[in-house]
């Protein structure tokens, strides 16, 4: 069986039990207070976690350099997000700033 | 279940519907930029319905992670469910448990907002969450699929900065949930922690470590702050 179809159906599970179980089993429970904190910290710590991987770690390695043009990148990305707020301008300025950086990667390099 | 309910549940998506298509698109791009067929990306976008999870998936896949680190990572990415429907099930009365184990399948955080705007309105009506879920996981599935259609005719993503759409949409979605100094610190400690995981451990666990340790430091530190 496929590695992608295994991935999908572990997911499918994991997804699922977290959404269901509340409704369906604990119906008259409450969560304890220690842990709704935890779980409201869960998604920025993820997600900071995923931004410097995917910024940092390319093929090669972890880059810590202003030569990384994905760490380059992620500067307007993360001023336009600030300012705007908005996922299609955040996508846009990333994909724009990595095409003039790679334009320009030979002079700047 | 009355058709005016449904109705009125169809109206309360659309918002919901925009707002997926755009991020469903992306996704297919970037899915089927990752290597996975149409037919799998269909079966993601139908089995797992977790917007999130399924990027991290992707990004996971093309950093070479494995199927046991990806399956916990999407576990922990989506443990914040458990809030969302301990929150909406006081408003289910009148509900039994197989369709309560249907309607939960179609919970997601926008769905579940604005379902719970509902109820801060009118407690009693809680019919028309049929008409609310089920057009957002439609939505979702199909905007997958076409941006994994589009994404086909694309030669050379990379050549249109495609292969960073990722990175910026994680971006802003960070921006999105540093809501406070708490919040702040748990994504540094969990953004340094996940490159020196990733330095000192094989197998890609470094996501799901960094995330449990930043959010434990994070309550540790919130609960410092409120004591000092």
């Amino acid at each position: 069986m496929a590695k992608i179809y295994m991935i999908i159906a572990g997911m499918a599970i994991v997804t699922y039990l977290p959404r269901m179980l509340p409704m369906v089993v604990l119906n008259r429970f409450e969560l304890p207070p220690l842990l709704v904190r935890w779980l409201r910290l869960i998604p920025p710590a993820v997600l900071a976690a995923l931004t410097a991987q995917s910024i940092f770690v390319r093929n090669t390695g972890v880059v810590f350099s202003w030569r990384n043009i994905y760490l380059l990148a992620a500067l307007p990305c993360f001023l336009v997000a600030l300012k705007s707020r908005s996922l299609m301008w955040t996508v846009a300025t990333g994909l724009i700033s990595v095409i003039i950086l790679n334009q320009f990667k030979p002079l700047l390099f | 279940m009355r058709r005016q309910d449904l109705t009125y549940g169809l109206g309360k998506a659309v918002p919901i519907v925009l707002g997926y298509i755009p991020i469903g698109f992306a996704f297919g791009v970037l899915a089927h930029e990752a290597g996975l067929s149409i037919g799998e990306i269909l079966a993601m976008s139908v089995l797992v319905f977790a917007g999130s999870s399924q990027f991290i998936a992707v990004a996971m896949l093309q950093a070479g992670a494995g199927i046991g680190s990806i399956v916990a990572t999407a576990f922990i990415v989506n443990l914040r469910q458990l809030l969302f429907s301990a929150s909406i099930t006081p408003y289910l009365k009148g509900y039994s448990a197989p369709k309560l184990a249907l309607l939960s399948y179609e919970l997601t955080d926008e769905s579940f907002a604005v379902a719970m705007g509902e109820f801060a309105n009118d407690k009693q009506n809680n019919q028309f969450l049929w008409g609310l879920f089920p057009p957002c996981h439609a939505a979702w599935a199909l905007s997958t699929v076409l941006g994994a259609l589009v994404g086909n005719l694309i030669p050379d993503p990379g050549a249109f900065g495609l292969d960073y759409a990722l990175t910026a949409m994680f971006i802003c979605l960070l921006i999105f949930q540093v809501k406070d100094r708490v919040a702040l610190l748990t994504a540094l400690v969990a953004a340094a922690a996940g490159i020196g995981i990733y330095l000192l451990l094989p197998g890609r666990w470094n996501i799901i470590i960094a995330t449990i340790l930043a959010a434990t430091v994070g309550v540790g530190a919130e609960k410092w702050l409120k004591s000092t």
